[in-house]
């Protein structure tokens, strides 16, 4: 039985793949928005000087982790668009009269979001270091899993509201709902030890804070710090939740 | 295993909750169903718009749970066997199913492999039924550049590439031009011939006709009335004639006439002209004309029509499938 999830989840995962690669250029379209933030927004905080929290100012070596989280939440959010034009073809229908796997279905099309993101956070390091980026190879090795979870949890949000709309209409208001609080709230355009107290209590119950403080002590080489860990388990757990939550509404589509 | 009966229900239901101004409303859209499909023919299902046909079919094929009743599809039990079920059957949806920027290919190979068949096999698979489909001028496409006949044959094809022992077809030849659908009706008997059962849902009277060894007529969701064409046909009772008179004043003098004539069956004047049925009315039609000469009722055009299923479908509903289709 679990062969055959493995091998049900390759296919889906393989036909997934060939959908993106057959038109590679929104790999890189939807890299746009960091490098803008990268290129026209950072040369900004430079000159905010010593912010307090973070004496040197806020480095490339901060901006750059939470840059990434801000790729995985925004990157993945809109990928229930595919999703709508396979219910509409009747493809997805197909896939469920056939003896497949379900999760498999949601696995192939998470896992292809994932890796595509993963190529993306890649890139954006790789353009980051002529600005000066530092980072520790490790720490980014064991960050790009925390990004891919992160991939992985948007993605399945974004199917999850994509197979209970089953229209796009209601789908990009709902899902800018969700992403634009969570990336304000997590510190990332700009750090939370400016804001009033109120706002920083805010920030704490939002799982994507603990990704962005996991992998900016991930990038400099801190492994020490209790922040790794309990961003990893945040986000895993998150992942799993959400990802149950999007099966649940596939399988609803067949009731 | 499987004996005789390829699909048996007894009492399918099926009941939509939809949320409306008010609270919510039950809508029935499958009012207990009792069918039985025997191996080895085409079973029509046929009805307008919104009788039921799909919602009946997508409960066959285990996309959509039962509110109640049982059905057994295959010897399996619909509840609890869903996996075997999907397994040996074959479905082709109404929307299709084909992945529009896919090769026809590739949908193919893939499709077959989500029945575990290897990725070997899978190809020569494909590489046959492109053959046998004609198929291979477009085949290396992506679907979306396809005709609607070529696109239903892929979508066909990808309900078949398993080789199941029953294909379930929602309204295949909707939307498509007559030699498409002449086409397709062929290779549908075809497939019968190599000794698949298929169950298919259909608006069109002609289809159901030609195609089919027992219909079974659905009209809000519910069976009114199953059997072969023929039997159908013949249960209407005869030919209709329809003679049409200057005025309606003509027309009922010659209602008046016609009714009591030997074999005649429900006369009818509406506006100026007079329908009735009456059996072997392609023999009887010159002396009938004859009896209005002789009273100076000249009819001024006259029409004969076999029974059709059209008629069955009045008959049994008091309204016409062609209105309703029409929709």
């Amino acid at each position: 039985m679990k062969m055959k999830l493995l091998n049900d989840t390759k296919l889906m995962f393989i036909r997934n793949m060939q959908h993106t690669l057959r038109s590679p250029v929104f790999v890189f379209a939807s890299m746009f928005q960091p490098l803008m933030y990268l290129l026209l927004f950072m040369p900004l905080l430079k000159g905010l000087g010593a912010v307090p929290g973070f004496s040197q100012g806020i480095t490339v070596d901060i901006f750059i982790p939470g840059l990434l989280v801000l790729q995985a939440l925004f990157g993945t959010a809109f990928v229930g668009f595919s999703l709508i034009d396979d219910i509409r073809s009747g493809v997805i229908e197909r896939f469920l009269v056939s003896p497949v796997k379900r999760p498999a279905i949601l696995l192939g099309r998470v896992l292809r979001d994932a890796v595509v993101l993963l190529l993306q956070c890649i890139l954006i390091t790789l353009v980051a270091i002529p600005f000066g980026l530092n980072v520790n190879i490790y720490g980014f090795l064991l960050s790009l899993l925390l990004y891919a979870l992160i991939g992985i949890t948007m993605a399945s949000v974004s199917y999850g509201f994509a197979l209970i709309f089953k229209i796009e209409d209601p789908l990009a208001p709902t899902l800018n709902t969700i992403t634009l609080p969570l990336s304000l709230l997590s510190g990332i355009i700009l750090p939370l030890a400016l804001a009033p107290i109120w706002l920083q209590d805010l920030a704490k119950i939002n799982p994507f804070s603990y990704a962005v403080n996991a992998t900016r002590a991930l990038f400099t080489g801190n492994f020490q710090n209790i922040g790794i860990v309990e961003g990893f388990v945040v986000i895993s757990a998150l992942a799993i939740v959400v990802f149950l939550w999007g099966l649940r509404s596939l399988k609803k589509m067949a009731s | 295993m499987i004996g005789k009966l390829v699909i048996e229900t007894k009492g399918l239901r099926k009941t939509f909750i939809s949320k409306e101004k008010g609270g919510k409303k039950e809508v029935q859209a499958v009012k207990g169903i009792d069918l039985t499909v025997n191996k080895g023919e085409i079973f029509g299902f046929l009805g307008p718009n919104g009788a039921g046909k799909s919602t009946t079919q997508k409960m066959l094929s285990t996309l959509l749970h039962p509110t109640s009743g049982v059905a057994k599809v295959l010897g399996y039990d619909l509840a609890t066997q869903q996996e075997q079920i999907r397994q040996n059957i074959g479905c082709v949806s109404q929307a299709g199913g084909a992945d529009l920027y896919s090769t026809g290919v590739q949908n193919l190979v893939l499709q077959a492999q989500l029945y575990g068949i290897d990725a070997v096999a899978a190809k020569k698979y494909a590489a046959e039924f492109v053959e046998r489909f004609q198929m291979t001028s477009f085949i290396d496409r992506p679907a979306i550049s396809y005709s609607g006949g070529q696109k239903r044959r892929l979508d066909i094809t990808l309900g078949m590439i398993h080789h199941p022992q029953l294909l379930l077809l929602d309204e295949p030849t909707s939307g498509l031009d007559p030699q498409s659908r002449a086409y397709l009706w062929g290779e549908i008997k075809k497939l019968q011939a190599e000794g698949v059962t298929i169950f298919l849902t259909t608006q069109y009277m002609d289809e159901a006709d030609k195609l089919c060894d027992t219909i079974a007529i659905i009209d809000n969701g519910k069976i009114i009335v199953t059997g072969t064409p023929e039997e159908l046909k013949s249960s209407v009772g005869g030919d209709t004639i329809v003679f049409s008179f200057q005025s309606e004043e003509t027309a009922r003098d010659a209602e008046a006439l016609l009714t009591g004539k030997v074999g005649t069956e429900r006369v009818q004047t509406v506006n100026s002209s007079v329908h009735l049925t009456i059996k072997d009315g392609e023999k009887k039609m010159p002396d009938l004309l004859r009896s209005l000469d002789a009273k100076n009722l000249e009819a001024q055009g006259v029409t004969l029509s076999r029974p059709s299923l059209d008629g069955v479908f009045l008959k049994y509903t008091g309204r016409s499938l062609r209105e309703d289709g029409a929709k």
